[in-house]
């Protein structure tokens, strides 16, 4: 009835009224479905500049990558430069110091971290002396009080409790230092608007 | 060398909805290409190739789905070929689809994008857990939030511009019997009032969870010439890619969305977007994201997008520059289909045969994708004449 070698002949269907299934392949049987979650656990395996940052991390030091080209500095270094392409042979460490470059309030509980109650405050910030910002939980502050430029330190797990993980840095919270101001005619490329 | 001209002879699409649950992948694509095929006037045998997008595997964990999606798309013994290029995957397959017809390898093509995000768990297929990062990030909107913040900061745009886009789309979608999101009864108040997701944007701001697929059939200039019916030429095609992690990087306007729209408006011939184009498709996942593109796309000066909404330019009804009038993403999210929807709702649009969303006397058409994290895009221009 339906076969893929047959050759449709209807008229073509018109974009108004309600959807109908064509009448050669509306007549088949409702699929039958069931559901069986699957879940893949897998190993990753750090290269040399990951290696690095990871056991910088059990050290409380931020390690990051620059790029020979450009001078950026990446955090976390992934060996490679995003800017040249070019393979990075040197690496800094940035400041466990920074800056909000934005930021979001998130209302919804996140899986991968229960512990995690909403609201909370999701945020780009960039380590002094990187170039490039991560995603990051900025607590210690209302989320209503938190804006971009927002000044902000590591706070990282008790010495006993390290590994060789970003997990170490439990959040960032306010310096109380005066705000960044982001060189938003630089990046933007725009006067402001309203002021 | 010159490219030979190709054109678009049929579109199709499934209705679209939280779940299709009356059929499986096979169905769901078949659907889209049965009608697409309808439409062209083509059968099974006339395809010379299928080009096939979808996102990332991982969201229905199904392992490179199109091999077994063969056989429903009618393609034993044919080429077929997958495109990935993330969210933006829908344009970029038909930009790949329309490659193989102008360089004349092929004469007629099916190209088709699908997801079932029924069968899938993409908001956390995105969010996963790694050693090297913080892992608090909630889905595609925990991600571009920060974004569209940093927009409404240097542009300042009355914090509520992003409520008028997701009611003018859901507005639009009500005139689009196939899309996912149609609420009759919803008002501006309704978005306003929506509980905040990932301050600033709302519930109501974001794009659903959609099943569904969208087909074009397109063909090479002898089999539009002798197709029965209207066509949409392709004047324009291209595709950008960055990195998305590097300093001083514009994240609201990023340099691969500036220079695919400097490209594509070049080879259509375009000097003024705004006054030369007469409907826009644009893939506007979070509402922020239309003036947001308005200016990146060169369609408004930069930081004056949001005026264009304001003003109602956008919008089907009076505006000089109507935006998704199918809805958009906002109102039909089947991520690997969304792209494509928006390439082959500009060509309905200048084929005459968007139905009840139709621009009148439409002759120009932009369609817009991106993906990944505004890393990836894809553009194209059709007419309802030829290039």
């Amino acid at each position: 009835m339906s076969g893929y070698q047959q050759d449709p002949k209807i008229k073509p269907t018109a974009l108004s009224g309600e959807v109908t299934m064509p009448a050669a392949i509306g007549a088949v049987e409702q699929v039958q479905s069931v559901r069986t979650p699957i879940a893949i656990d897998y190993i990753a395996t750090p290269g040399a500049s990951l290696s690095a940052y990871l056991r910088g991390m059990k050290q409380k030091k931020i390690l990051g990558d620059k790029c020979p080209v450009s001078g950026q500095v990446f955090v976390p270094p992934r060996g490679v430069s995003p800017v040249s392409g070019q393979r990075t042979t040197e690496m800094v460490e940035v400041s466990d110091q920074g800056y909000v470059e934005s930021f979001n309030v998130t209302r919804l509980p996140i899986k991968s971290r229960p512990d995690l109650n909403p609201p909370y405050v999701s945020a780009w910030v960039v380590p002094d002396g990187a170039n490039v910002g991560s995603i990051s939980l900025v607590a210690g502050i209302a989320p209503e009080d938190v804006r971009i430029g927002l000044r902000v330190r590591a706070v990282w797990k008790p010495d006993d409790e390290l590994e060789e993980s970003a997990a170490n840095i439990l959040h960032w919270e306010p310096t109380g230092e005066p705000d960044f101001v982001l060189d938003d005619l630089r990046i933007i490329g725009k006067p402001g608007g309203q002021q | 060398m010159s490219k030979q001209r190709a054109a678009v002879i049929g579109v199709g699409q499934t209705k679209y909805a939280s779940t299709r649950g009356d059929v499986s992948m096979a169905g769901l694509v078949r659907e889209a290409a049965y009608r697409a095929l309808e439409m062209a006037g083509k059968g099974w045998s006339d395809i010379d190739a299928v080009v096939i997008g979808k996102a990332p595997d991982f969201f229905e964990g199904i392992m490179m789905p199109e091999i077994y999606l063969a056989e429903a798309l009618g393609c034993v013994g044919k080429p077929i070929l997958r495109v990935h290029t993330a969210g933006s995957v829908g344009g970029s397959t038909a930009v790949v689809a329309t490659s193989l017809v102008q360089a004349g390898i092929h004469g007629t093509v099916l190209t088709l994008g699908f997801e079932k995000q029924s069968e899938s768990n993409a908001m956390w297929a995105l969010s996963l857990p790694s050693p090297f990062t913080t892992s608090i990030n909630a889905g595609a909107g925990g991600y571009f939030s920060p974004i569209i913040r940093r927009y409404m900061e240097y542009s300042g745009a009355p914090e509520l511009i992003g409520c008028m886009v997701a009611l003018k789309d859901r507005q639009h979608a009500l005139n689009n019997p196939y899309a996912h999101v149609r609420d009759k009864e919803l008002t501006f108040d309704k978005v306003v009032e929506s509980p905040m997701l990932w301050d600033p944007i709302r519930y109501s701001e974001t794009c659903p969870s959609s099943d569904g697929a969208c087909a074009m059939v397109l063909s090479d200039e002898a089999g539009a010439e002798a197709h029965d019916g209207p066509v949409a030429w392709i004047h324009g095609t291209a595709m950008r890619s960055e990195a998305n992690n590097y300093g001083g990087r514009n994240v609201v306007s990023p340099k691969a969305s500036e220079d695919c729209a400097a490209d594509v408006f070049a080879q259509a011939g375009i000097t003024n977007p705004r006054a030369e184009i007469d409907a826009v498709e644009m893939y506007v996942p979070f509402s922020w994201y239309e003036p947001m593109w308005l200016e990146s796309l060169g369609f408004a000066e930069k930081g004056e997008g949001w005026r264009m909404v304001e003003s109602g330019a956008t919008n089907i009804d009076g505006g000089d520059l109507p935006v998704n009038c199918s809805g958009g993403v906002l109102s039909s999210n089947p991520i690997g289909a969304s792209g494509m929807i928006r390439f082959a709702e500009a060509a309905l649009q200048v084929m005459g045969e968007a139905g009840d969303h139709q621009v009148e006397g439409a002759k120009k058409a932009f369609g817009h994708a991106y993906g990944g994290g505004a890393q990836y895009y894809a553009m194209w221009v059709v007419a309802d004449s030829k290039p």
